[in-house]
């Protein structure tokens, strides 16, 4: 099989912001389980900004590895910046994937996404 | 030192040096081709003659029923296209199992491209064929059945002697793909009415690039290359005659003293099962305990994926292998671990361990020290655990 890079491997032993956010105001899931990965994205936003994030993922080593690096890449921007990360950007960070596992780095976008869409909903509801 | 324990036997296995001893010679002086006249042509004519023999042996053959290939899949494929082609006038219809290495079932859904109806019978849930289905899938125009002797994911060994009862009483062909069998269990073509049984050499210490077809004298066959008379004109091409020595050589030790070897396999297979039931909660041990591969292991870790499992293992030292998607190049996990009825989030989540005997107690110690921190490790990142 195709092999990881170094960075791939690195954020997948030592994965970062791994867990739950107990006060999150912005959690996103993608993914299912029959496909074999899910990823879970919390958030804490303060002024727009992601002041905290941690992630849950059940899924392969790419799946893992790409999880990692978004919340890394996402860390302290504000929502409008992080809404501008695509999945290219996620695997180009980890110095690249094998083609055959290019679909986790979309669910990396997707989920921190998903959990954007749920702070802004909420944010809409409190507003009705 | 670090720690190198392989533990992945039925994906291949090492190579024995006693194997290699007697290749060799015709990897270097004794380069002859088989079909020349000169003394080292000869010497390579005998060289695989003996090597015919040797397989024939293990199989309770006849040295004229061994048809050498380059491995399991050529063996498959010949014996399952070259039965159905030579047979189409005779019948239309072939019976197979939904648990077939791909070397069979892609075969068989090409036949089905090329017009010939297939049956994939199911298995039951501890991964072996009900006979009674087989009795009822059979049909007026079927021509052959092709069933694995045991499944190479779940270890399984399938019901052979009553299958080969009956398709000896209908006189229809019966093809077993023995790759993971030969060497681990003892196996007479005659016993087990087999037709054509295919066999790997690299799966019991040969080397890779190497097997035969067994074709039972009588068998309506086509030819598979064609070309020169090499192979009593069925299989043409100049033979891979080290290869051959190799394969001759390795059959004869591997299927010498097959009762002690599969009692130390099974000791490690059954310890290892005992160990990660106890050690590791919410796993489930796949396929049938009793009808099992002496050397196979193959469980589910709730919660968790497989590729991230194998990962984490190499990081310490240790080859397996997994059924998950992720390992298997496509979005779905393995179609046995789905055959034998597990949900998706579940097959995703397998483990097989194959064992050797140079595998040793230590090892299963060993594993099962590392492996439990391991799924803990992963299932704490698991967003499905919150949920159960």
């Amino acid at each position: 099989m195709e092999g990881y890079s170094e960075k791939v491997m690195d954020h997948f032993f030592n994965p970062r912001n791994v867990g739950t956010l107990e006060d999150a105001n912005a959690v996103g899931e993608v993914g299912n389980a029959r496909c074999g990965d899910i990823m879970k994205m919390y958030m804490k936003i303060e002024d727009e900004v992601i002041v905290d994030v941690k992630f849950q993922t059940f899924g392969c080593g790419a799946a893992v590895a790409t999880s990692s690096m978004v919340t890394e890449l996402i860390k302290g921007k504000t929502i409008e910046e992080a809404m501008k990360i695509t999945n290219q950007r996620v695997a180009e960070a980890l110095d690249g994937l094998p083609p055959v596992k290019m679909h986790c780095s979309n669910l990396a976008e997707s989920a921190v996404k998903a959990a954007i869409d749920n702070y802004r909903e909420k944010q809409n509801g409190e507003k009705k | 030192m670090s720690k190198n324990i392989y533990l992945d036997n039925s994906a291949t296995t090492k190579l024995n040096p006693i194997v290699l001893d007697e290749m060799m010679p015709y990897l270097k002086d004794m380069y002859g081709n088989a079909s020349s006249i000169y003394s080292i042509g000869r010497e390579s004519r005998k060289a695989i003659d003996k090597a015919r023999d040797r397989v024939a042996n293990a199989l309770n053959a006849n040295s004229s029923e061994i048809f050498f290939t380059n491995g399991g899949t050529e063996s498959d494929n010949w014996a399952i296209k070259g039965v159905a082609f030579a047979n189409r006038k005779k019948g239309n219809h072939i019976i197979t199992t939904n648990i077939e290495h791909h070397a069979v079932l892609h075969t068989c859904q090409y036949l089905e491209k090329n017009g010939f109806e297939v049956t994939y019978l199911p298995v039951k849930e501890n991964g072996i064929v009900d006979v009674n289905d087989f009795k009822k899938a059979l049909r007026k125009d079927t021509i052959l059945v092709s069933v694995m002797f045991a499944n190479n994911e779940i270890g399984t060994v399938q019901p052979i002697k009553e299958i080969g009862e009956i398709t000896k009483e209908k006189g229809i062909y019966f093809h077993t793909d023995a790759v993971q069998a030969v060497g681990n269990i003892p196996i007479d073509v005659n016993e087990l009415n087999i037709d054509l049984l295919s066999l790997s050499a690299h799966k019991f210490n040969g080397p890779k690039g190497v097997g035969a077809l067994y074709i039972r004298r009588g068998v309506n066959i086509e030819a598979f290359l064609h070309g020169g008379a090499q192979e009593r004109n069925r299989r043409a091409g100049t033979e891979n005659v080290a290869g051959i020595v190799g394969l001759g050589k390795a059959i004869e030790i591997a299927t010498k003293d097959i009762e002690k070897k599969s009692k130390k396999l099974i000791e490690l297979r059954d310890m290892t099962i005992k160990g990660l039931l106890e050690k590791i909660p919410d796993t489930r041990v796949n396929g049938d305990l009793q009808k099992r591969l002496p050397g196979n292991v193959n469980v589910c870790f709730k919660y968790i994926e497989g590729e991230s499992i194998l990962l984490l293992l190499d990081m310490k030292g240790v080859c397996a292998s997994s059924g998950s998607a992720c390992t298997s190049g496509s979005l779905d996990p393995s179609h046995v671990l789905l055959a034998i009825g597990l949900p998706h989030e579940i097959a995703h989540g397998s483990l097989r361990l194959t064992f050797s005997t140079e595998n040793s107690k230590d090892d299963v110690e060993y594993l099962l020290d590392i492996l439990p921190p391991i799924v803990q490790r992963l299932r704490d990142m698991s967003p499905l655990i919150s949920k159960h």
